[in-house]
């Protein structure tokens, strides 16, 4: 009864209508909204506000002028990262030390769960996925702090070479061990947390599958190649993209606690360059140009990466 | 089907075993030396060297040194502090979004969202975020710890997906019985996505107590400093702040044991509530994984 009184009410004048509806949904979501106040607060002081700040990239920000009196310089800063000795070194770096752990890092914990895939001691899986969680809830700090030790002159690896007969080599301060160092760290550091996603996708894997090609003769490595990494396929695909789109800030953290001036030489990314020019030298809008940069050409990755798995595969993540 | 291995199929399982056993113990002796070191006098461990499989010397001096350190106690004070503050902020504003965003009925929710999701691909960067955290007058701060990660978008999505899943007429009947969104919230939906929320404060939680780099960019004050700070220090610039007023940078070698009494001080509380919460942490990131 009531809610056809209110229904003719509103009827014909349009106009009056929609307003009314929208004040009555407003007034329904009154204390919704209230709860998102904080929330649309928050994204615009910390995110949109220092999106709208990237245009200190195209000036000369000077702290004491703010963002709007500030000169305009254009590109002037691109053009002097572009040309400067660093331009190459950085991307170089960069790209080098994402493709050895594309290469050696992404595969680590798909070879891992597919191989526990394959016990069938419940007990022994257990083991061997608490055990290899473990490093992922130590803090970078810590675990810099261990690898340090562990590879300085006197430390646990090198007395393992010493064993062996050979020479100790202070392998931090040498800018041609700074990949492996890094690498070998985050395969160890992620390995068994990385392996979760996959472990879940495997328990997924309808079984009578496994039973059927059983019965056509199938051994392990067929089974395998057939049907579990089939199964599994999508997951990788979809994580390798956003591997990808990541690419060049991975890491920021670990490099920052883990080089030293002698290593720069390859150990100096894009985003430890920026740190320093920015933070350091207080060179912000010549560290924000870099950083847009790296910005744009993340993003490009991003999309690239997911258009060719969407051709290929069929799935991306839009 | 009964199942009849070949000679192929042992070999394999036999290196299987080999090479999982053999991950084990590179991941799990590193951990191992680090406890067997911070229980070994100085003296032996020289002696030694860096191969022992069992305490030298065994003593609990450096223990005794981490414990009366001043810095290393305030430090753990501040994290505490921040994990309890931090988590707390994030978990109100992840689950004001996720039910507010999980309303169907909502005008403009769609909006919100994109607005939201954005952020997840594009950032202003490092500078720009540090020269707003300047102008707000949050530089040497806590607040500058607390507030720019205030919330994770992703955490919300996971927890928004979870609350999509709670039956309407639940919300419905509620609602007919004249409550509003606050008692809905906390009366209905909270009480049935305690896994959920667990799992969030776990992430949250291990995220602050881990975090350093921005308190190493917006912190000066020493009295500020969280934990991760002072075992910056010790552990990777090999500096100790005794006690007392001394906090010029007098630098001398920090003996070995004591940096590794640091690690096991600073990591056993996590590594002691973790295999409770590991079951948790992993139906986390299941569900992480099912939302893509």
């Amino acid at each position: 009864m009531e809610g056809a009184v209110s229904e003719l009410k509103a009827n014909p004048q349009t106009g009056r209508s929609k307003l009314l509806r929208v004040k009555r949904e407003l007034n329904r979501g009154k204390y919704v909204y209230l709860m998102l106040l904080p929330v649309m607060i928050y994204y615009v002081l910390f995110h949109y506000l220092p999106m709208v700040g990237i245009v200190i990239a195209f000036q000369n920000y000077a702290p004491g002028l703010g963002f709007f009196e500030s000169k305009w310089v254009g590109f002037k800063h691109f053009i002097d990262f572009f040309n400067s000795f660093y331009f190459w070194r950085l991307i170089k770096n960069t790209l080098l030390l994402n493709f050895w752990l594309l290469i050696f890092g992404f595969p680590a914990p798909i070879l891992l769960a597919l191989l526990l895939n394959e016990v069938r001691s419940a007990l022994f899986k257990r083991t061997v996925q608490t055990v290899t969680y473990i490093p992922h809830f130590i803090s970078m700090v810590v675990i810099v702090g261990m690898i340090k030790d562990f590879v300085s002159s006197d430390g646990l690896i090198n007395q393992i070479r010493n064993l062996l007969g050979k020479e100790s080599i202070a392998f931090l301060q040498l800018p041609e061990f700074f990949r492996s160092i890094y690498v070998t760290s985050d395969i160890w550091q992620g390995i068994g947390w990385s392996s979760i996603i996959y472990f879940a996708a495997l328990s997924a894997v309808n079984p009578e599958l496994y039973e059927a090609s059983e019965m056509d003769g199938a051994d392990r490595y067929k089974k395998m190649w057939h049907i579990t990494l089939p199964a599994i396929q999508p997951t990788i695909v979809i994580l390798l993209i956003l591997t990808i789109g990541n690419l060049l800030s991975s890491g920021f953290e670990k490099i920052l606690l883990l080089y030293q001036p002698l290593t720069y030489e390859t150990a100096d990314v894009i985003s430890t360059y920026v740190y320093r020019k920015g933070i350091l030298d207080s060179s912000f809008s010549f560290a924000s140009a870099v950083g847009l940069f790296n910005t744009v050409v993340n993003f490009t990755l991003l999309i690239i990466a997911n258009r060719i798995s969407r051709k290929i595969s069929e799935s991306s993540l839009w | 089907m009964v199942y009849k291995p070949s000679f192929g199929d042992r070999l394999f399982d036999y290196l299987n075993y080999i090479i999982l056993t053999l991950l084990m113990i590179s991941t799990f002796y590193p951990l191992y030396y680090v406890f067997v070191v911070s229980l070994s006098s100085i003296g032996e461990i020289a002696k030694h060297g860096s191969l022992m499989f069992y305490p030298r010397g065994f003593t609990l001096e450096a223990y005794q040194s981490v414990i009366e350190n001043n810095y290393i106690l305030k430090g753990f004070r501040n994290t505490i502090f921040y994990v309890v503050l931090g988590t707390s902020i994030n978990m109100m504003m992840t689950i004001f979004a996720a039910y507010a965003l999980s309303r169907k009925w909502l005008m403009g929710r769609r909006a919100i969202m994109v607005v939201i999701v954005i952020t997840m691909f594009f950032s202003g960067g490092l500078i720009p975020v540090f020269i707003v955290i300047q102008k707000l007058h949050l530089y040497n701060t806590i607040w500058a710890l607390m507030l720019p990660g205030a919330m994770s978008a992703f955490n919300m999505i996971m927890m928004r997906t979870y609350f999509q899943g709670i039956p309407e007429s639940l919300e419905e009947s509620a609602r007919m019985d004249g409550a509003h969104d606050f008692q809905i919230l906390f009366r209905i939906i909270l009480p049935v996505s305690m896994p959920i929320i667990a799992v969030m404060i776990l992430f949250y939680a291990v995220g602050h107590w881990n975090s350093w780099f921005s308190a190493a960019i917006y912190l000066q004050n020493r009295e500020l400093f969280p934990l991760q700070l002072i075992l910056r220090e010790i552990l990777i610039q090999g500096r100790i702040s005794d006690m007392g007023g001394d906090t010029s940078n007098v630098a001398h070698q920090v003996a070995k044991n004591l940096k590794y009494a640091t690690i096991i001080v600073s990591t056993v509380p996590i590594l002691l509530v973790y295999p409770f919460i590991q079951k948790y942490f992993v139906k986390g990131v299941m569900l992480g994984s099912l939302k893509e």
